[in-house]
């Protein structure tokens, strides 16, 4: 089991992945708005997406996990 | 008033602080768990922790707020500019508990909260705008029709936007569509709702905005242009005052419609007319700021007045200190925004400032929101510190500000000084020949 985590501390404005989705390294999975602006968080692994983590609006802190690959 | 609360934080808090101190006016800071260490804890005269980092969770807190200002028995509350300062529920809420609060009528904020709304109000009033929809547009296919109608490229807005967010320009139908949902999506993120319109897009376009000041008894002037073409993302990274493009003329003219503007909403404090300006100089409104802006001090520097002692005498029922024909303006000033973002891909750099160190010659003002041994938090704007440069001539500001810039010492953190040196050097910036598009157009920025 993988785990895409925060890139930086921010509110999550978009996931663009679904639980079922296969993911590709460097492939844009969730958008964060942090520091008036936007920053893409891009996938550290490969796989099938198990779950995601977080809800649109939610917190996140660096570090904190927002998708669970296979 | 004796007794003023700031919410707000950094450099605008500390701003306004120190004039608070200047009248003889207590402050009341308010703060979140990541801003205990800051240079505007430290300088009020009263410090409350309201929360955590999370801007929901401490400056957006209203009730918390407001529960502070009255044990503290405050007279005013001062906004600042971002968080609660365009939110008119606030406004209403603090007029409520029977508190001044430093800034226009909440009516007034609501009515230009929205862009269409505001727009609409604008264009009755007699003031050109943005050739666009009149209304949102909330299917694709009428946001297509609409753009087809005015002719690509066109601009995608949130109605509740500002700040620079929330807008992409369009080239043609399959970026419209590639863009829509997206938009929609952001503008319901961040402001709450999904409504979004569609604006011509203005080709080498300026951005030149007028600051105004009304106050309660009828009276309302200008206090000159600020030309804040220098931008990335959208928003603000230079100003300067005088614009170096438009014509004298071309001031006069923009100056009546603003007075116009501010006529038509019986507007009262501090406020900004933001136009976009094309190659002709034909200027269209394109929002009204009815707070204090950001930059704000290029305007101090050349009517060598406080802008904000003006607002708390406007606040407290005072006539404007000064009539339209004793305001004068003298020498040219130029904003600089120091971010802490990468000087090339623009993108945020927290962390700590292990020096922060400048050289003060006459012309020289900085207003800082954080020292050496500051952390820049990962939570607000990236803002560190705002240096603003005055000279007798734009050649005078531009030569002060080369020297201010190489003998900066900022140290632990990235941040865009590079970049200044870079601008300051361009030829075309020398000349004051830019649009909008400048920093994206040069070699020593990557997009």
């Amino acid at each position: 089991m993988k785990e895409i985590i925060s890139s930086m501390a921010g509110t999550v404005l978009n996931v663009m992945v679904e639980a079922g989705d296969v993911v590709t390294v460097g492939q844009e999975v969730c958008m964060l708005e942090s520091m008036k602006m936007e920053i893409p968080v891009e996938s550290q692994g490969a796989g099938k997406v198990m779950g995601i983590k977080v809800n649109i609006g939610d917190f996140v802190n660096e570090g904190d996990v927002l998708v669970v690959l296979e | 008033m004796r007794k003023i609360l700031i919410a707000n934080r950094g450099e605008i808090a500390l701003r306004i602080i120190n004039t608070c101190h200047e009248m003889g006016i207590e402050t009341v800071a308010v703060y979140s768990e990541a801003d205990k260490d800051s240079l505007f804890v430290k300088k009020a005269t009263y410090a409350f922790c309201i929360g955590e980092a999370p801007v929901s969770k401490s400056y957006l807190k209203t009730d918390v707020i407001l529960e502070i200002a009255k044990k503290e028995e405050v007279d005013g509350i001062h906004p600042g500019y971002g968080f609660n300062s365009e939110n008119a529920d606030f406004a209403r809420a603090v007029k409520e508990a029977g508190i001044t609060f430093i800034g226009p009528d909440p009516e007034t904020i609501e009515l230009m909260g929205d862009k269409i709304v505001s727009r609409r109000t604008m264009m009755a009033a007699g003031v050109p705008v943005v050739p666009g929809s009149e209304e949102g547009a909330s299917t694709f296919e009428e946001a297509s029709r609409l753009a087809e109608l005015m002719g690509y490229p066109v601009m995608l807005k949130a109605s509740g936007g500002g700040g620079g967010i929330g807008m992409v320009r369009c080239e043609n139908e399959q970026a419209l569509a590639k863009s829509y949902e997206s938009t929609k999506a952001r503008a319901k993120a961040y402001f709450g709702s999904e409504e979004v319109f569609i604006e011509k897009y203005i080709e080498n376009a300026r951005h030149v905005e007028v600051q105004i000041f009304g106050d309660h008894h009828g009276q309302i002037v200008h206090l000159f242009e600020r030309d804040c073409s220098i931008q990335r993302r959208h928003q603000k990274v230079v100003e300067e005052s005088p614009s170096p493009f438009l014509s004298e003329d071309g001031k006069r003219k923009m100056f009546e419609t603003a007075f116009q503007a501010a006529s038509a909403v019986n507007y009262k404090n501090a406020g900004t007319i933001e136009f976009i300006v094309d190659e002709k100089e034909n200027f269209y409104f394109l929002e009204m700021n009815t707070r204090l802006q950001v930059e704000h001090p290029v305007t101090e520097q050349i009517t060598g007045l406080d802008l904000v002692k003006w607002q708390i005498l406007v606040a407290r029922g005072e006539k404007l200190p000064l009539l339209q024909t004793d305001i004068r303006s003298s020498g040219h000033s130029i904003e600089f925004r120091l971010y802490a973002e990468d000087p090339k891909s623009f993108l945020p750099s927290p962390g700590k400032i292990e020096l922060f160190e400048w050289n003060s010659f006459h012309g020289v003002r900085v207003d800082p929101g954080y020292e050496s041994g500051s952390i820049v938090t990962p939570y607000y704007d990236p803002m560190i510190a705002k240096c603003i440069i005055h000279g007798e001539t734009r050649e005078d500001a531009i030569t002060k500000a080369s020297k201010f810039f190489n003998e900066l010492k900022i140290e632990g953190i990235k941040t865009n000084a590079l970049l200044f040196n870079e601008v300051l050097k361009d030829p075309e910036f020398q000349k004051g020949n830019y649009s909008t598009s400048f920093l994206t157009q040069k070699s020593f920025t990557k997009n």
